[in-house]
């Protein structure tokens, strides 16, 4: 196990995953909190219209990819003042830069060279990653926390109740379009680790356990790096140490975030809910709290 | 230029496509109005892991394809009723699937063409018998919505009312995910994987911009669909060799976008009138939720009457 630390590739593969699991982790509390996982997504499919475009081009997949969902993140912000409930709106731009995506890749293919390059796109390339790329990770993930860090206290205050926020004069707006360039960068980051299909993996199932876990925002941030960790390395060993057949990192990944949401999930509603009034933390309401859309019960 | 359209394969391409988009167009507008956008982009996708497990059992992909997504739909209808929570359960089962299907996929030895097959369609590719088969299934599918129609409608708008009037809204809304499901999966076949949320997003997303009312906006949903899947078809047949993919979701991106942005001349008024007739300003920049709260005071001033 250890002598295959010493290969380039397998120290590139565990800091690039290291650098992504701690940003999609930190990301992903705040993504799970304002219900933008369908962003997210939408996100990383524009990503593989990005990367695409760039192996027809000839340029550097994460230029393709940081590019196109910087200028996505920022036209969905723009567009819609909350992206909650604006899914329409982001299934639409989702299904253009499919068709993007699909295009580039049929270009792509006709000059000569396989398809490989796309389907790595979509199925993750960890084991490909080289030492600039992770140079590349590393800065825009400094940058992305930093940036987090400093806006912590009020993007923590939009995301629990935005109309509050907004009547505190938090500048909810500007919040939500920097939030969602934010998540831009990281879906493109996270593409390079897991692919295209798997960023929600890393992006809402730690979190989203650490949510059924604990309500309080620092500790559920905590205990979400701590498990996007759990979730990379084990996965990378699992592939590399793991049974006699080599299977891919991004089905570990994905599995092991699959069961410890639904374990997480089942734990959380056989624990009695005496707890959450115990705990009335504003963001634990908001997550346990039904839909509010509903005027007939108040009126009943 | 137009003696293409005497090719078979195309004529075929253009039924089996028509069909699909039809039902699409339907199920897309319940889609929408109930706010089930994410599953319908998560459901083709799990229909590909399953596409891509079968493959490898060597059994014919439909079979993944249907047991895939209709265990899924069951799963997203149990698991996300709470709103907030709807999005997160939904992306947690598709990450699943999908980690299987890369898990199929590289188990599998052989040439996996048939499975890319899945993912980026095969319209071109269509036989007589798919074609008929596409026809019945898709006629099956539609008729189960008409008869689900109204009490569909009724809970997409205002569940609570519904509830209380003795509509099973709860098994409603697993029995049109599962619908959802059974669209995808024959969609797939026909259009592939990444195309079908085209289909059911694009026409209806743009149909609720230009109409209010259910019935209208259902049949331009339905109209913009079939134009959409045949000029994709045809221009795709023409052009070198562009996908169809490419085609359609562009059509459909470039008549959503400026109807989306005009959109305001014409139902702003009634938004305004909305606002001053309820209190829930917050709610009045989604065309869907728009609807749902004129409705729910309909149903409100309904229900008390009652």
């Amino acid at each position: 196990m250890l002598e295959l630390l010493q290969h380039e590739f397998v120290q590139n593969a565990f800091l690039a995953g290291t650098i992504v699991a701690v940003i999609t982790a930190v990301m992903g509390y705040f993504v799970v909190l304002r219900a933008q996982a369908f962003a997210g997504e939408a996100l990383a499919d524009i990503g593989f219209a990005g990367a695409t475009g760039a192996a027809v081009l000839g340029v550097s997949s994460l230029v393709g990819m940081f590019f196109l969902t910087l200028l996505a993140a920022m036209g969905m912000g723009v567009l819609g003042e909350r992206v909650r409930g604006r899914d329409v709106e982001i299934g639409m731009v989702l299904s253009f830069a499919l068709g993007l995506g699909v295009l580039f890749l049929t270009i792509y293919t006709q000059f000569g060279t396989n398809a490989s390059e796309g389907v790595g796109v979509l199925f993750g390339s960890i084991l490909s990653v080289t030492r600039s790329d992770v140079m590349i990770t590393l800065a825009s993930g400094v940058i992305t926390l930093l940036l987090l860090a400093f806006l912590f206290r009020p993007l923590l205050f939009a995301s629990i109740d935005p109309e509050v926020a907004q009547a505190r004069g938090v500048p909810v707006r500007l919040l939500s379009i920097v939030f969602l360039m934010l998540l831009g960068v990281t879906t493109a980051e996270t593409i390079l680790v897991v692919g295209v299909l798997l960023v929600l993996a890393l992006l809402i199932a730690p979190a989203a356990t650490a949510l059924h876990v604990t309500k309080r925002p620092l500790t559920s941030i905590g205990l979400s790096v701590a498990l996007g960790l759990l979730f990379t390395w084990g996965g990378l060993i699992l592939a590399f140490v793991g049974t006699g057949r080599h299977l891919p990192v991004s089905f570990y990944i994905s599995a092991l975030a699959g069961i410890s949401y639904f374990a997480s999930m089942i734990a959380a509603r056989i624990r009695t809910p005496r707890r959450h009034r115990d705990l009335p933390h504003p963001c634990g309401e908001h997550v346990a709290l039904p839909d509010r859309r509903s005027p007939v019960q108040s009126d009943v | 230029m137009f003696d293409i359209l005497q090719y078979t394969f195309i004529q075929n391409a253009l039924l089996a496509g028509s069909c699909v988009a039809v039902v699409a167009a339907v199920a897309g507008y319940f889609m929408i109005v109930r706010g089930l956008t994410f599953a319908g982009h998560a459901l083709p996708n799990i229909g590909f892991a399953g596409a891509a497990g079968a493959v490898l059992l060597g059994i014919d992909p439909v079979i993944g394809l249907f047991v895939f997504t209709i265990v899924a739909a069951i799963g997203i209808g149990f698991l996300g009723e709470r709103i907030n929570e709807r999005d997160t359960v939904v992306g947690i089962i598709m990450t699943i699937a999908l980690g299987l299907g890369i898990l199929f996929l590289s188990l599998y030895a052989g040439f996996a063409e048939r499975v890319y097959s899945i993912l980026f369609g095969q319209i071109v590719g269509i036989s007589q018998a798919d074609v008929l088969v596409t026809i019945i299934s898709s006629t099956v599918t539609l008729a189960i919505l008409l008869v689900l129609f109204r009490p569909l409608l009724f809970s997409s708008f205002d569940p609570e009312v519904a509830e209380a009037r003795g509509i099973p809204v709860r098994l409603l809304a697993i029995l049109f995910l599962v619908l959802i499901a059974i669209t995808v999966s024959l969609a797939v076949q026909v259009v592939g994987a990444l195309l079908v949320f085209t289909l059911l997003v694009g026409p209806a997303a743009t149909a609720v911009r230009i109409v209010q009312r259910p019935l209208w906006a259902i049949i331009i949903a339905i109209v913009l669909g079939v134009s959409y899947t045949c000029l994709g078809i045809f221009l795709a047949a023409i052009s070198v060799n562009w996908p169809v993919s490419f085609f359609i979701a562009t059509i459909s991106f470039g008549v959503y976008l400026p109807v989306r942005l005009l959109s305001p001349l014409w139902i702003g008024r009634r938004a305004r009138q909305k606002v001053t007739s309820t209190q829930s300003g917050v709610f009045s920049s989604g065309q869907a939720d728009e609807q749902s709260t004129s409705v729910e005071t309909m149903g409100r001033i309904q229900g008390k009457s009652l």
